[in-house]
């Protein structure tokens, strides 16, 4: 019987459900060492090498090898070592602090540490950085002191959203870190404005973004690739590819037959993926778009292959739609626990080391902690006042609104 | 007969109309094999197959255009947008698509395309999860705008959307879910099980969109709500001793005006009481046609209550909502009027 050829309608399905085993074959791995490191004005056709590869710098017995290896110094690597640890510490310090009641909901960044650490290393502070709400590591290494994360979180008296915003949404204008959207990818090509910016005032900062794959299937995704083609826009476009979007998995955002980063190529923007738990991979890839940018080279996509560890929220249950044990067959590791072994491999660093500094942190949070919950939290202690709400509608309060607090006064008696 | 939540309801509609007509497919962000953050799609992959339940990329844009699309080639898609306050990047495809199909073809095209989405606030949502958007979609002109109270309207008024041959944007008060709320965040949460219209028909049935429902019988005051909002105030006409006669809208778009003003030209008094902001808000529709149709009745100026002009805020949700001291202020300077 001849076949006959007719339409299907193809269903992505993930490698493994619950009660399955995750078969991460459809990865496409590659061994440490073995991408060339092209000349930062390469054209953007000619990364699609990079972009379909995997660039990885730490190898299975923790050494660094290849031309990626970024040759830092070991206090670099030690002072990003401690910016993951201290992510690690406080997400999973948050995270029991909402169990409790005492926050109304959190966020993780569990396992993917090193693509928002190693990138925010590698750039400048004058640098613009457009998170999504996975990226806490970003303010770990630009210092914004715990108590104000805390406090946002608690939506307390020293909140910096004057209670606006639910928890992990920050900003900080100071530390160039842009206010944290709500509405997936919106950010995305508003760094590509920002890096637009950049270049008209003739300046020589660059922007940086970073999206979840599940979000790059958003309008916006394709704004900001176009616009940053067009433009040849100084921008960092990251697409954190952590194989899941809640239950989806990450066949559902195009991921299945190509990868993300070589929809760069296709837009005549250089792509390159990375190994997104190999903080030295991270660290160069950033160095290398940051260069290309500078020099007037234009963007770069980088695909960070990473896993989300943990759900991805306190209101979600994952083993309900992956199975309970998949972390502990990802190939590529956990960033923390390789950039250590990379450490001691150096003789820069030891277990024992690693438990001081561990329990450092600890108590640097829980004290941190302590004074953030004397400024309130969601149901104890002192509270915002109330009128602030109607502030910063507009720079000035319309009429309406003056009459809206005053009602609101009076319904509070 | 059976008892049901909302979502149940919701559930149980799909059902039905996914088993009686095979055009039907369901689709939107992590409604398929997870049966959606809400669950409100629960088990309807499994029952119905990957081809009728489907999960899909993450584009609001995409899910509308795509269900667009879908329904000109003869199916009737029920999309879900994860919340309303995400349907956004698919307003274009709404506004100037899926509404204008039908009129600017002449007929000769439409898209029968139901639009499921949870609104409102009071579960600590924020500004990302508490947005009342029913009045930028009743401003556009092509498309029903439907907002149930209760599980029996819910499953009846999503198979009456479904079956509708124009789109419905159907938004889900998420506050009601699990049960009726009355504004009290401090007192227990009472499930819909206690409630009449938590009884709920295993099969078929409609409850027809454009038609208001009186859920409350009374002579002082007309209260006009919908949503969350019908329970609120309903407690608060209660709590001031009022024989309030309280109306559900349940359809905000095509209005049921009729039913609306008989009422009004009984009482002689009306208050409208929303949950979204209430500038420009839907109120302001409600009653400048309550007054242009009753004018000559009216003993008091019509009272609006709503949200404040302001994002939803996190930290001041509770003082933000319009709850029963809001409602029961309104209504003491309407009873007190004239
Ligand atoms: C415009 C919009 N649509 C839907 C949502 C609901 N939502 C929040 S997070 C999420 C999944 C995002 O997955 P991904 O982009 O992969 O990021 P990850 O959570 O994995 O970091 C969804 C669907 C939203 N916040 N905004
Ligand atoms: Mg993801």
């Amino acid at each position: 019987m001849a076949n006959r050829l007719r339409t299907r309608l193809h269903v992505p399905q993930p490698p493994a459900r619950p009660g399955d085993r995750t078969d991460f074959s459809y990865l496409k791995l590659q061994p440490a060492g073995t991408q060339p490191r092209p000349d930062v004005k390469v054209s953007a056709q000619a990364t699609l090498p990079l972009a379909t590869g995997l660039v990885r710098v730490l190898d299975d017995d923790h050494r660094a090898v290849g031309a990626w290896d970024p040759h830092v110094e070991p206090e670099v690597l030690q002072a990003g070592l401690r910016h993951m640890l201290m992510t690690r510490i406080f997400d999973e310090r948050m995270q029991r602090t909402q169990r409790q009641g005492r926050i109304s909901f959190y966020m993780r960044s569990h396992g993917e540490e090193a693509v928002s650490v190693a990138q925010a290393m590698a750039l400048r502070p004058g640098d613009m950085l457009f998170p999504s709400y996975r990226n806490q590591g970003l303010y770990m290494v630009r210092g914004r002191p715990l108590v104000d994360l805390m406090c946002q979180l608690l939506s307390n008296t020293r909140d910096m959203c004057k209670g606006r915003q639910l928890p992990v949404m920050y900003h900080w204008r100071q530390g160039k870190i842009f206010s944290i959207s709500g509405n997936l990818a919106t950010q995305f090509p508003q760094a590509v404005g920002w890096a637009m910016a950049a270049a008209i005032k003739g300046e020589d900062h660059v922007a940086s973004t970073w999206i979840g794959e599940g979000s790059s299937a958003e309008g916006d995704f394709h704004a900001g690739m176009v616009f940053a083609e067009v433009y040849q826009a100084p921008v960092l476009l990251n697409i954190v590819n952590n194989q899941w979007a809640i239950s989806t998995f990450q066949g559902f955002a195009g991921g299945e037959r190509s990868t993300f980063a070589a929809r760069g190529p296709g837009y005549g923007v250089a792509g390159v993926r990375v190994d997104g738990n190999d903080f030295l991979a991270v660290y160069a890839v950033t160095q290398w778009a940051a260069e290309r940018a500078r020099k007037g080279g234009g963007p770069t996509l980088i695909e960070h292959v990473t896993y989300r560890a943990s759900a991805h929220s306190t209101s979600d249950d994952p083993s309900r739609y992956r199975p309970k044990d998949e972390y502990e067959h990802w190939p590529l590791g956990d960033p923390v626990e390789r950039l250590k072994r990379h450490l001691i491999a150096l003789g820069e660093w030891s277990d024992e080391r690693h438990q001081k500094l561990a329990g450092e942190l600890e108590e640097e949070v829980a004290v941190a902690w302590r004074e953030a919950t004397k400024y309130g939290t969601l149901n104890e202690g002192p509270r915002l006042d109330p009128d602030l709400m109607f502030e910063d509608v507009l720079k000035d309060m319309p009429e309406h609104l003056v009459r809206q607090r005053e009602q609101l006064r009076a319904e509070r008696g | 007969m059976a008892r049901m939540n909302m979502i149940q309801a919701l559930n149980s509609a799909m059902d039905v109309m996914l088993e009686r007509d095979p055009g039907v497919v369901v689709l939107g962000e992590d409604v398929g094999y997870f049966g959606g953050v809400f669950r409100t799609t629960d088990g309807l992959q499994r029952k119905y197959g990957e081809h009728r339940v489907l999960d899909t990329p993450i584009s609001e844009l995409g899910i509308v255009a795509a269900s667009i699309g879908m329904a000109v080639n003869g199916l009737r898609p029920v999309a879900e947008i994860q919340f309303a306050d995400y349907i956004y990047p698919g307003y274009d495809q709404i506004v100037s698509e899926l509404a204008r199909l039908r009129y600017r073809s002449a007929g000769e095209f439409y898209a029968p395309v139901t639009i499921r989405t949870p609104c409102g606030g009071g579960i600590r949502g924020g500004q990302t999860h508490s947005q009342s958007p029913e009045a930028i979609f009743a401003h556009v002109c092509g498309v029903k705008v439907v907002m149930p109270s209760n599980p029996y309207d819910a499953k009846g008024l999503l198979i009456a959307a479904i079956e509708d041959d124009d789109p419905v944007i159907f938004l889900e008060p998420k506050r009601l879910y699990n049960g009726p709320f009355d504004g009290d965040p401090g007192k227990p949460a009472v499930p819909w099980s206690a409630h009449p219209r938590g009884e709920v028909p295993e099969g078929h049935y409609t409850v027809p969109i454009s038609k208001a429902q009186i859920v409350r019988a009374g002579r002082d005051v007309t209260i006009i709500a919908y949503g969350t909002m019908v329970h609120v105030a309903e407690a608060a006409a209660l709590s001031l001793g009022l024989d309030a006669e309280v109306i559900d809208v349940r359809t905000i778009s095509p209005l049921d005006s009729e039913t609306l003003c008989e009422s009004v030209r009984r009482t002689g008094r009306c208050l409208i009481v929303h949950e979204a902001t209430r500038f420009g808000g839907f109120g302001a529709e409600i009653s400048a046609t309550v007054q242009e149709q009753c004018f000559w009745h009216l003993q008091a100026p019509i009272g609006r209550v709503g949200g404040w002009d302001t994002p939803y805020p996190h930290a001041f949700e509770w003082e933000y909502f319009p709850g029963q001291k809001r409602v029961a202020m309104a209504l003491e300077a309407i009873m007190s009027a004239g």
